[in-house]
């Protein structure tokens, strides 16, 4: 039974921190029954801007619509890094693009470091997966939603030419992130 | 539309209500944060025979929501602040005509541009007394997304069925949240249209008040009907008339519209407010904040209700009476510096504590904070 989990993904303009907001919640949503609520942020429009989607996920009905206490904080920007690692619970896990975020610096809570668009770039051939990377990891790290459940939301998204592309981006993000974790 | 469990944001959730509800014109100039009403009619309504036109200023698409529903078909448009203050001239016009129409307002932080992409619920005031003259004014203020959707076919009934003008006010949170929503069944939605004259073009007048305070409203030169339109007090053929008499009469009816139909034009939610010491009064995204500080002050054994406003205007009075001769504090939260609270104290008077928290700083008012308040009066 999940209260509510608050999961913050940025990125700059570009990076698709926003649609893997989304698509995050649609898994929840159509793929395990839950509730999802996801508010974006304005500068998404820009690309190179800061941008963020924040995502909460329960099994409840969820009253106040914005986020307060994150959970879990993925950044692949250090300036989106810099400008949104806030409200961050004691016992939040962060995970960060190591080649990225150089500078994630902090004390309080776990980070992992994971070179989420390098892989995709190197091991994907395509830069533009990093986001699906990102979210195979993302699974890998919390035990909010099902690998599967995720997989669905992805391929729903994804033109036919592409699903192999992205199941394998999801599935590389999730199994490396199980080596750090 | 497959799912039927959907992921929607408010906005888009009016627009689809619109659409169900029957609406077949769209006319807007787009503004943050109300542009997704626009795009998804855009969007949908040439698919369903309607039409979108994106006007030059927000203005005109208050003129063209109004023309195309005097030709007969259900119209809306959408704003936000600025745009908002420039429609006020054309809904005076649309009360005064009695032509039925549809206004979103997805109120963010003013006066002027303000805050483009922050909350806010400084126009509550505006709703309410935006235009001038007396004027009836029906404005509701929706805080959950299956309730945007109900909130915005019963906005086009109310239109229809009182024909006037109904206002809509969102925020930017309850417009933005994209979250799960599970649509009504479209079939077994209450529709209602606007009453169709049943005498013939001859002897049909567009303000004919032997059928009622809501006279029949016939296409306008559709089937041989034609009449005058006039922002000018008239007389029943719609022409302009300086008899005081009539003027006096007419301006009384169309007051009398709403006042007569308090109860099938309010709408309010009461949660937990039996047992309570402490009533919380709030609408709108603010209304969640409320919410979820009153589950937790509950969890703490402070007797916490809500009473939530889900028609604005007219003022749930009867419902927020009852709710002050219970309580002895009343706590009013709203991102303004002090509006809806007067309305508050000019029916609650000397029955219970009013306390207001009025937060403009672009951010929403956070439970911790109602919370805060809360234990403060406990004390």
């Amino acid at each position: 039974m999940i209260d509510r989990y608050e999961i913050r993904i940025a990125g700059v303009g570009g990076q698709g921190a926003m649609l893997a907001g989304v698509v995050l919640a649609e898994a929840a949503i159509f793929y395990e029954d839950k509730y999802a609520m996801q508010s974006p942020t304005y500068t998404s429009q820009v690309r190179g801007g800061p941008t963020k989607a924040d995502v909460i996920i329960s099994d409840k009905e969820i009253i106040f619509p914005r986020t307060s206490k994150i959970d879990f904080f993925l950044s692949m920007a250090q300036i989106t890094y810099d400008r949104y690692c806030t409200d961050l619970k004691d016992d939040a896990i962060i995970l960060v693009d190591s080649n990225l975020v150089p500078n994630a610096v902090e004390d309080k809570h776990k980070i992992y470091r994971l070179p989420i668009t390098e892989i995709a770039r190197e091991e994907m051939g395509k830069v533009v997966v990093a986001n699906v990377v990102a979210l195979g990891a993302t699974m890998a790290l919390t035990d909010i939603l099902k690998f599967e459940s995720m997989e669905k939301a992805v391929l729903d998204r994804v033109p036919k030419a592409f699903l192999d592309l992205n199941k394998k981006a999801l599935a590389i993000g999730y199994e490396r992130a199980k080596e750090i974790k | 539309m497959s799912r039927k469990v959907r992921l929607l944001s408010g906005n888009e959730v009016v627009a689809e209500a619109a659409i169900a509800a029957g609406c077949r014109f769209y006319a807007g100039y787009p503004i943050t944060p109300s542009s997704e009403v626009a795009a998804v009619m855009a969007k949908e309504l040439p698919g369903v025979g309607g039409r979108f036109i994106q006007m030059e200023d927000e203005i005109a698409s208050m003129g063209a929501i109004i023309g195309a529903s005097l030709a007969g078909v259900k119209s809306i448009t959408a704003t936000s602040g600025p745009g908002f203050s420039l429609k006020q001239e054309h809904i005076g016009f649309a009360c005064i005509t009695e032509i039925p129409c549809v206004i979103v307002n997805v109120m963010r932080g003013g006066p002027s541009t303000g805050l483009p992409t922050a909350p806010s619920q400084s126009d509550v005031m505006q709703a309410m007394w935006g235009t001038h003259g007396d004027h009836p004014v029906i404005a509701l203020c929706p805080s959950y997304l299956r309730e945007i959707f109900t909130e915005t076919v019963r906005s086009f009934n109310l239109s229809e069925k009182y024909r006037t003008p109904v206002i809509l006010l969102l925020d930017e949170i309850t417009g933005h949240m994209n979250g799960r929503v599970e649509f009504p069944d479209i079939e077994e939605l209450e529709i209602i249209d606007r009453k169709k004259p049943t005498v013939p073009p001859d002897q049909y007048y567009p303000y004919d008040t032997s059928f009622g305070d809501v006279p029949p409203l016939a296409n306008f030169f559709d089937e041989g009907y034609r009449y005058h339109v006039t922002g000018l007090n008239h007389d029943k053929t719609g022409f302009p008339t300086i008899n005081p008499e009539l003027i006096q009469a007419d301006e009384e009816r169309m007051l009398r519209k709403i006042s007569d139909n308090l109860d099938d034009i309010i709408k309010y939610e009461e949660m937990n407010l039996d047992d309570a010491d402490i009533a919380l009064v709030a609408y709108g995204s603010t209304a969640r904040s409320a919410r979820a500080a009153m589950d937790e002050a509950r969890a703490k054994g402070i007797k916490v209700g809500l009473f939530r406003p889900i028609t604005l205007w007219p003022f749930p009075e009867k419902g927020l009476l009852k709710v002050a001769e219970k309580v002895h504090t009343i706590i009013v939260p709203e991102m303004n510096l002090g509006q809806m609270i007067l309305e508050v104290e000019r029916i609650v008077k000397e029955r219970a504590i009013l306390k207001g928290i009025h937060q403009v700083d672009s951010r929403p008012i956070s439970p911790e904070r109602i919370l805060k308040k809360i234990e403060e009066v406990t004390k």
